[in-house]
């Protein structure tokens, strides 16, 4: 981790001297023992405020989103495959970017301190775009089962799925911290936003807290890189990630894909094919 | 000495409660109170009503979300209204029928309670009384729990309180060793002592030292002592914003995690042709929350959303009340930030702050 901060601090001074770059978007110290902060270093003397460490989870992609400036960013495996996201859907354009690659190990739960469950099933530890990296690339996780816990979803009755979803938001206080830590969530008015006309009722009703979840998911479906930022950011500690895992898998599975992996291509649901083999969209 | 008898003075009663009675005594306590407490639920505890035979989980250290709650429902209903033309009332708001029954929090936080008077400042002004608001504080009895292992992010000794401190309580709960040493501090506590048969006199001589023991457990801190000097705009133009502001996604985490966060939102919810008119939690942190009619938003920037949630907390309560800063230090916001924004930290840089001349 020390090179790693060494490397950061090197590469983000060099690109603020020579005006390759107008801020370094990357983390700093943070307050409390389990968190580190995402800020913007835009003067070389305070690169030093610059650090690295396992509690760098959320994605700062994030941060990236309709920015005009050139900025570098220090970009984790899955933060990269969001860029490349943000890319494509034109939130960001690549010769603004300086990317500072960081080969990934995996980030620290914030609440057990142990591996965060994403992490531990992640297959794209290594930025898939940057300019320079900061370390070796890591060996990538090859033996692991993604969906293990969707499958024991997918496997449940109706009434049980029913009764799992229920619980799983039960705690849900609509704070929006999943949707607003998620790179992918840039819409410039949320549909549970919308207040004219109003599409989704404020009181603590279920199936208004339902609603969001769902939809927000599947406004995911085919882009979500699993980075985890979403669970990280939930104060209530609840596993939002159980909806978007499923959806990534079902692209897995009817489209054999992966978002985020490459510029050349446009995410499944995003784009149309004449020889799709569906009927209703001929 | 005056110190020590200013403060005896205000305490009407000190019992002491046999931790083998307690049960018995939260027990007959139903039979004229509505009981709310601290319940564990996964891996922490939130303030819920307490269902028959259920006693509050008083093993805890801080509650998830802030026992506000109990006087301030995340949504709550108003009015009810048909909008069928047919019927007799349509278009009439009728008012809900509440349950102003007594009710009692037991083992609210110090920190917590004295956030409820400070949230009564603004419910209970000279122009205007908040009636749901007021009326749910009134039939409620404070059962507080004085913080004897207080979390690595409480700060509430530089703000005013304090883990033993009493404002806002009705009942001061000491846990000592196998019984609680019980300061019955109003009217409303020594009658909820009464009713759940606690009546053995106590001896409070041995709260000092644990009082001291506690606060010397605290070492985070709030630096607040130049903010009521500064000029209001000096701080709201300082260029300390774009950094604090940052890092932050502008969700709710923070206020409704908050007690002493009060804003709130009035929605009608219509169902068909009948409707209810609800008031739910609010944050300062939504574009929404200042969005006008006409489309215009004085707040449509993240910078100026995060800058009015402490100039509120730490400069315009300040101002308006004297009082003190509208912070209990209770490290909620710190704790569960998904960016690490620590109110400290701000405070910090706003009282540091010198505007240039």
């Amino acid at each position: 981790m020390d090179a790693y901060i060494t490397k950061i601090k090197e590469i983000s001074e060099r690109l603020l001297k020579d005006g390759t770059v107008e801020a370094v978007i990357g983390f700093r110290q943070g307050t409390v023992p389990t968190m580190s902060e995402p800020c913007m270093i835009k003067r070389s003397d305070d690169v030093k405020d610059l650090v690295w460490d396992s509690n760098c989870r959320i994605n700062l992609c994030n941060y990236l989103t309709n920015r005009k400036e050139k900025l570098a960013i220090v970009a984790k495996g899955c933060d990269s495959r969001n860029i490349v996201t943000h890319i494509i859907e034109n939130k960001i354009k690549r010769d603004q970017l300086f990317i500072i690659g960081v080969p990934c190990k995996g980030m620290n739960d914030k609440n057990t301190g142990e591996l965060q469950d994403n992490c531990g099933t992640c297959t794209h530890r290594n930025p898939v775009i940057y300019d320079e990296l900061v370390g070796d690339l890591v060996e990538e996780q090859t033996d692991v089962d993604k969906y293990a816990d969707v499958k024991k979803v997918e496997a449940l009755s109706s009434d049980e799925k029913w009764n799992f979803f229920n619980d799983l938001y039960s705690s849900c206080t609509r704070c929006h911290a999943c949707r607003n830590a998620c790179p992918l969530c840039y819409c410039p008015t949320c549909f549970v936003d919308e207040s004219k006309p109003q599409w989704v009722g404020k009181a603590d009703d279920a199936v208004d807290i339902r609603t969001y979840h769902f939809l927000r998911a599947y406004h995911c479906a085919g882009r979500c890189t699993d980075c985890g930022s979403c669970e990280a950011a939930c104060p209530q500690n609840i596993k939002v990630r159980q909806m978007t895992k499923k959806l990534e898998k079902d692209c897995s599975e009817l489209y054999g894909w992966e978002a985020g992996l490459t510029l050349d291509e446009r995410p499944p649901l995003d784009t149309f094919k004449v020889d799709d083999r569906e009927d209703f969209i001929k | 000495m005056n110190e020590t008898l200013s403060i005896r003075a205000n305490i009407m009663k000190v019992i002491n409660i046999d931790k083998e009675k307690w049960a018995s005594g939260v027990e007959s306590l139903t039979s004229t109170y509505r009981l709310f407490g601290p319940v564990k639920e996964d891996d922490s505890h939130n303030f819920k009503e307490l269902k028959k035979g259920e006693l509050p989980d008083l093993a805890y250290g801080n509650s998830k979300l802030s026992p506000k709650s109990a006087v301030f429902p995340p949504s709550e209903a108003m009015f009810t209204y048909s909008l069928d033309e047919k019927n007799e009332n349509h278009h009439i708001l009728n008012d809900v029928k509440k349950d102003y029954s007594p009710r009692a929090v037991l083992g609210i936080r110090p920190c917590d309670a004295k956030a409820v008077s400070l949230v009564r400042m603004n419910f209970d002004t000279k122009e205007y009384r908040d009636p749901y608001w007021m009326d749910a504080f009134e039939a409620t009895t404070f059962v507080g729990l004085a913080c004897d292992n207080p979390c690595s992010t409480c700060f509430c000794t530089s703000t005013g309180c304090g883990p033993f401190s009493e404002e806002g309580l009705d009942v001061l709960l000491v846990e000592n060793g196998n019984a609680y040493i019980a300061k019955a501090l109003t009217a409303k506590g020594e009658k909820l002592m009464d009713a759940a048969g606690f009546k053995t006199a106590g001896d409070d001589s041995a709260i000092a030292a644990k009082k001291a023991a506690a606060e010397a457990k605290i070492t985070a801190s709030i630096e607040t002592d130049k903010l009521s000097e500064k000029v209001i705009m000096d701080l709201y133009d300082a260029p300390i914003w774009d950094d604090i502001s940052f890092s932050c996604i502008n969700c709710c985490t923070c206020t409704y995690a908050c007690p002493t966060c009060w804003c709130f939102d009035i929605q009608d919810e219509n169902k068909g042709l009948s409707g209810v008119r609800m008031r739910n939690w609010d944050s300062c942190m939504t574009p929404l929350f200042t969005m006008h009619g006409s489309g215009h938003n004085p707040r449509s920037q993240k910078k100026q959303r995060v800058r009015q949630r402490f100039m509120h907390k730490l400069k315009y309560f300040l101002d308006k009340y004297q009082k003190g800063i509208m912070c209990v230090g209770c490290g909620r916001c710190v704790q569960q930030c998904p960016v690490n924004i620590d109110i400290r930290t701000v405070s910090k840089k706003m009282n540091d702050y010198v505007a240039a001349s």
